[in-house]
């Protein structure tokens, strides 16, 4: 069984097609990762099948059970950590994990397993308010709080935005912990390169489901020559670029920048093209998740 | 030295026992690109505050723009130009109304905000939207614009705070341009940034740690000194040594 189905889901606000159409499966025990930016839809999919939001058309499951039909059990197995902290402020740690302990009919003790390795990060601070943690206990707590119940479905709506390198590291650290105890994870974020720590991802943009694979499959799909090119203007170096015959496209990639080639394009024939622009460095690149997401953008 | 835009000396900021920002020095040339990078909770935004004439040092002193941060705060919010991380244009404001609306606040003379309006339309290809409620632009148009009109008074220096958070690959790629366009006319850029991607077009590159800067040269220069093959690894070599959480 899936632990996630969706099928033609469309949802409108006003004119916007927050989500356009759009067909998904997640399996049991599966980490899938929805990655895209502000305005794709992501949120309102996590809304949608959490129950907090019916869509226009289309038909979605969680577990087995149908988003309209079956709510309220849909509501006892799935956890959900929203995009915004909405734990209370006012409550400490230990008090809001006992609340939502309670909320759910259960005891911290019996998912303590489940919990304890992220617990234990925050453990020393359980009788500060919530609303005087920093970011980073806050969100370890808020995901504490999904797992309270020991859910079979996780929900988290970009839980890594605005987090720095390192944090977000960590996080993906303790999801590998969570996805080792067959709890399904669906996760969403706006940084491509956090693809590669899902087993499945789906590319998404403005309500679509661009592509949907493993992170590898998704890349070796890329079929298009690729170069990466530096020098010393790299400013001037990105628009007498695209200004080259067999360039289809040049844009900013970290320390290169990605230079994207028809078929004829011959290397040689650039150099010489660009021999005004000192320290012309130029070699083949391997693509990435961010490439195939700007290529399938401009399809 | 007259192409120094931003020099601070040992500045701190103290609240109570807790020191967010440690005795950090450095200085911005004109026309750099400087990104101003760190783990969350190591002092960028207090460091930021106290740059921007939001925030007075508890010590040390330093000038941005040729302006003392202790003693002409005013006359910095003046001559530059800021854009924070969450979008502050007025969104039910036409996008013509919200140029008017800033240019005023920075006293430009009607002639001169019909013309820097005109240049924004010209430059983001925007004629069509001038009368359009900023609400129901895309995200990256919004970022565009809103990076157009902190620039609007043509300010020596522009603070960027995280300016791309969650905009598509290729918008942010587009608002990159725009930023190495005005560093290309002069404009000093002090960014800050997760996208480690992004650290790598910087000109130079600072980055915090625990209220300290910790590092502070090119992206190349960093990356050889740490013996590392990206940005991201540097960052991640600097910010693992952070002692004190958020």
């Amino acid at each position: 069984m899936n632990a996630i189905e969706i099928e033609n889901i469309s949802k409108q606000f006003g004119k916007v097609k927050a989500l356009d159409d759009v067909c998904l499966e997640v399996k049991e025990g599966e980490c899938f990762g929805l990655i895209g930016p502000d305005g794709a839809g992501k949120t309102t999919l996590f809304r949608i099948l959490t129950t907090l939001l019916s869509p226009d058309n289309g038909k979605a499951s969680v577990n087995g059970f149908d988003v309209k039909r079956d709510y309220l059990e849909i509501r006892k197995c799935v956890g959900y950590m929203p995009g915004r902290f909405s734990l209370y402020q006012d409550l400490s740690v230990e008090e809001n994990l006992e609340f939502f302990a309670a909320l759910f009919n259960t005891k911290i003790k019996d998912s303590y397993s489940l919990i304890e390795p992220i617990y234990k990060q925050i453990e020393p601070f359980k009788t500060r308010r919530a609303g005087k943690l920093s970011g980073g206990m806050k969100q370890k707590l808020a995901l504490c709080c999904a797992l309270i119940h020991y859910p079979k479905v996780l929900f988290l709506d970009e839980p890594t935005t605005g987090v720095d390198a390192v944090s977000r590291s960590e996080f993906w650290d303790m999801l590998a912990g969570l996805k080792a105890k067959r709890i399904t994870i669906l996760v969403s974020t706006p940084y491509m390169d956090e693809a590669s720590r899902c087993e499945r991802i789906a590319l998404c943009n403005e309500g679509k489901i661009l592509t949907t694979n493993t992170p590898k499959n998704i890349v070796d799909g890329y079929n298009d020559e690729l170069y990466a090119i530096s020098a010393d203007n790299m400013f001037e170096l990105l628009s007498l670029s695209r200004k080259v015959k067999g360039v289809k496209e040049c844009y900013p990639f970290g320390e290169s920048h990605h230079l994207v080639v028809e078929k004829d394009f011959d290397k040689e024939y650039f150099a010489n093209e660009l021999n005004q622009i000192k320290n012309l460095q130029i070699k083949k690149a391997s693509p990435s998740i961010e490439d195939m997401f700007i290529k399938l953008m401009k399809r | 030295m007259k192409d120094i835009v931003i020099s601070v000396k040992e500045i701190s900021k103290v609240f109570g026992d807790f020191t967010a920002v440690d005795k950090i020095s450095f200085e911005v040339r004109k026309g750099e690109i400087f990104g101003f990078l760190g783990a969350n909770g190591a002092g960028k935004t207090t460091a930021m505050r106290m740059l921007c004439g939001l925030s007075f040092p508890t010590h040390g002193s330093g000038t941005v723009a040729g302006f003392d941060i202790r003693k002409q705060s005013e006359e910095i919010k003046r001559n530059i130009g800021y854009m924070s991380q969450k979008f502050s244009l007025y969104n039910n404001l036409t996008v013509w109304e919200n140029i008017r609306l800033f240019a005023g606040i920075y006293g430009l003379s009607k002639q001169e905000t019909k013309q820097r309006a005109e240049n924004i339309f010209k430059q983001l290809d925007f004629e069509k939207e001038r009368n359009t409620l900023v609400a129901s632009l895309p995200l990256g148009w919004k970022q565009k614009l809103s990076f157009s009109i902190a620039t609007i008074h043509k300010p020596e220096i522009v603070f960027l705070d995280e300016p791309t958070g969650g905009v598509d690959p290729i918008t942010r790629r587009q608002f990159w341009e725009m930023i190495y366009q005005a560093s290309n006319e002069g404009t000093t850029i002090f960014v800050t940034t997760h996208y480690m991607d992004e650290a790598e077009y910087c000109s130079r590159v600072s980055i915090m740690v625990d209220g300290q800067i910790r590092a502070l040269d090119t992206p190349a220069n960093l990356k050889k000194l740490y013996n590392a093959e990206s940005m991201d690894e540097v960052f991640r070599h600097l910010a693992r040594e952070a002692k004190r959480g958020e």
